[in-house]
């Protein structure tokens, strides 16, 4: 078991999802489970299913002199930064820390693979046209290089690509770096956004459903895709607002199962659990929320909700939060820290939308309404291709 | 800037025409009867026979030298977290993917897309290592290797156990070479230690540097073999492991910054 780390201060988030462009959005979505999926209408080639589209990205505009960037992962990236006054609060951060004691720490599932796809569909005589024939742009680093050149950071930069537990990761990666001393402060940004790669490849595998994904309901049949920009500043605790939510702690794991199954007996969730709750210091009833992964696959769900029913008791409370936003893939993890963090501002425990049949796996934890109550301490369940496992737990600030 | 100081205790190494570190460090010593065949692939023998098949060329590359690595070693992989690192991942899977989207999208194949997922070696390894550590899989462009082997000396520290970290990639292929430089696989693992070993062969002080300096100049007679990989970047860093050098290099670690690294015995 690892040994409980000191928390972090999570001193500015955000999240830009088909629920609306930052917190408030987001917080009202949640109070009125208002969802964000609509038919697909992204795709050229007809394809019926639900997205989880971000309005408005084709008539985003990169900052000036950002032209080499453009593509629809930057311009979600852009759009998000700037909600609710995150790319003020990170400049403030890099000009207390000085540029290089903070760390940018970048997720992405498919960065701006959307803008590669474009490229085929348009080649000239087998060749890129003019236009896209910018290396950078199709590189998995592309988000890092943009928010990089954007913020100005000289500490440790790099793209953590590891699918759909992406973004919950790079909490983990940033706490290292501050425990170490090798960096003051880190900036976290998880991007995902629509692209064919995801919608045709899950389509492929037998993973999409034809309506709104229905997580942990018995008539499921898979997930709907989203997209979203989420951020995360984090410091040490003391250093900035003592009402800041925490990082607790996290549990990272892999399945060693198959590529795009999990294990039948969640072994590596089980890990991921124990792992972030030991660094946290803390025991399973000490878990008012659980933010599930809960795609809305057959088996994701029904491994979880065995999982959690094994482990946890009926006081802690458990949802999935993909009916309100879709999967974001790469961006997931911290678009539901977001959502959990705003779950623990409002005592509120969200609804899992669109369900309303549990899946017999289902134990007593699963909240498919809204519920209101006082939660101190969250987690946040992140699960991704090639068994790759992440959670993570969060706490009220000192002073709430 | 604090720096971590690293020991490594096991390396891989592929390369067409040299498939392991022992032939590898021949080279680099400047030792001409290391060529061999350059028509081999690696043979990931890590991999069970299904799943070798099934894989990438991205995977079998990146699982053979992180096998090689952990034998050097003498590390069970089954215990080892996992670090890898790739600046395109594998670039014959996004053609065919891409291709496939542009003309019949509804004709894409599903393995082909899990096989296309960045973390795939490490997915793969894991499932045939029946490793359930944490793995990992990283890009920063040109500065991949670096970032990568940085990320892996910061896992080691702070949980104080040894880390596998293997840098990949591949050729490009079709029309991605229009934006993809690399014209040859190339791929190399470390065994990161955070504490001196029985199999330590050396020490490295790792520090992220803040300015983008002039990275120090691959050896005389390796500049045809770096050129053709971004991964090859780290060749500096081999050359100075084979000859048993002391030396101080500097490798880009993303687009802005550098990564010093001290090479001690």
């Amino acid at each position: 078991m690892p040994s409980r780390i000191a928390p972090l201060a999570i001193t500015a988030y955000t999240a830009t999802s088909a629920l609306g462009r930052g917190r408030a959005a987001h917080a009202e979505a949640l109070r009125t489970s208002r969802g964000g999926l609509h038919p697909n209408d992204f795709t050229a080639a007809p394809l019926a299913c639900a997205i989880g589209r971000v309005e408005g990205l084709e008539q985003e505009a990169l900052p000036a002199g950002f032209a080499s960037h453009d593509c629809r992962n930057n311009r979600l990236a852009w759009k998000g930064l700037a909600a609710d006054g995150f790319l003020d609060a990170a400049r403030a951060c890099i000009a207390r820390h000085g540029a290089d004691r903070v760390a940018l720490l970048v997720a992405t599932s498919t960065a701006s693979i959307e803008a590669t796809e474009r490229a085929y569909r348009e080649l000239e005589d087998g060749h890129f046209p003019a236009y896209l024939r910018i290396p950078a742009l199709h590189a998995p680093h592309s988000l890092g290089v943009f928010l990089e050149a954007v913020l100005g950071t000289r500490g440790p930069c790099l793209t953590l690509a590891t699918a759909c537990s992406s973004s919950a990761k790079i909490f983990a990666q940033a706490e290292r770096l501050l425990r170490l001393g090798l960096a003051d402060a880190a900036v976290l940004a998880g991007v995902d956004s629509l692209c064919g790669s995801v919608l045709f490849g899950f389509n492929a595998l037998g993973l999409v459903a034809p309506q709104a994904c229905r997580p942990f309901d018995a008539a499921r049949c898979g997930i709907s895709i989203g997209e979203a920009a989420g951020f995360a500043l984090l410091e040490r605790d003391g250093d900035g607002d003592d009402t800041a939510p925490r990082l607790l702690g996290y549990g990272e794991s892999s399945d060693a199962y198959h590529m795009s199954t999990p294990h039948p007996e969640g072994a590596g969730a089980r890990l991921a659990l124990a792992d972030a709750l030991a660094r946290a210091g803390l025991a399973p009833d000490a878990v008012d929320y659980i933010n599930l992964h809960g795609t809305a696959t057959l088996k994701n769900d029904e491994v979880e909700a065995a999982v959690v029913a094994d482990l946890f008791g009926a006081s802690t409370r458990a949802s999935s939060t993909k009916g309100h936003t879709g999967h974001t893939l790469g961006a997931a993890g911290i678009l539901e820290t977001v959502i959990t963090l705003l779950a623990m501002e409002n005592d509120l425990v969200p609804a899992t939308l669109n369900s309303t049949e549990p899946d017999p796996h289902c134990g007593p934890q699963l909240a498919f309404a809204n519920e209101s109550r006082a939660i101190h301490v969250a987690l946040s369940n992140s699960f991704g291709f090639g068994g790759n496992n992440c959670t993570l737990a969060f706490g009220r600030g000192a002073v709430h | 800037m604090q720096g971590l100081l690293a020991y490594i205790d096991g390396i891989g190494w592929w390369s067409p025409g040299v498939p392991d570190w022992e032939q590898a460090a021949r080279l680099l010593r400047g030792d001409d009867s290391a060529a061999v065949d350059a028509s081999t692939r690696p043979s990931a023998s890590v991999l069970p026979p299904t799943e070798r098949r099934r894989a990438p060329e991205s995977v079998r590359l990146a699982c053979e030298v992180a096998g090689q690595a952990c034998a050097m070693a003498a590390r069970e992989p089954s215990t080892l977290a996992c670090v890898f690192a790739s600046a395109h991942g594998d670039t014959a899977t996004t053609d065919a993917l891409c291709a496939t989207l542009a003309s019949a999208p509804l004709e894409t194949s599903p393995t082909r897309f899990h096989n296309s997922v960045h973390n795939a070696p490490a997915g793969y390894w894991t499932i045939a290592a029946q490793c359930r550590a944490p793995s990992s899989a990283i890009a920063a462009g040109p500065g991949s290797f670096a970032a990568g082997l940085f990320e892996a000396a910061v896992e080691a520290h702070a949980d104080a156990a040894p880390v596998l970290f293997a840098a990949y990639d591949i050729a490009a292929c079709g029309a991605l070479t229009d934006v993809v430089g690399n014209s040859a696989p190339f791929a190399a693992a470390l065994i990161v230690s955070a504490s001196r070993g029985p199999r330590t062969c050396a020490s490295l002080y790792l520090r992220h540097e803040a300015q983008a300096t002039a990275p120090t100049a691959v050896p005389a007679g390796l500049a045809a073999l770096a050129a053709t990989n971004l991964i090859a970047a780290a060749l500096p860093l081999f050359a100075a492991l084979a000859n048993a050098e002391e030396t101080t290099l500097r490798l880009r670690n993303g687009t802005q910054t550098m990564l010093a690294i001290e090479v001690r015995a």
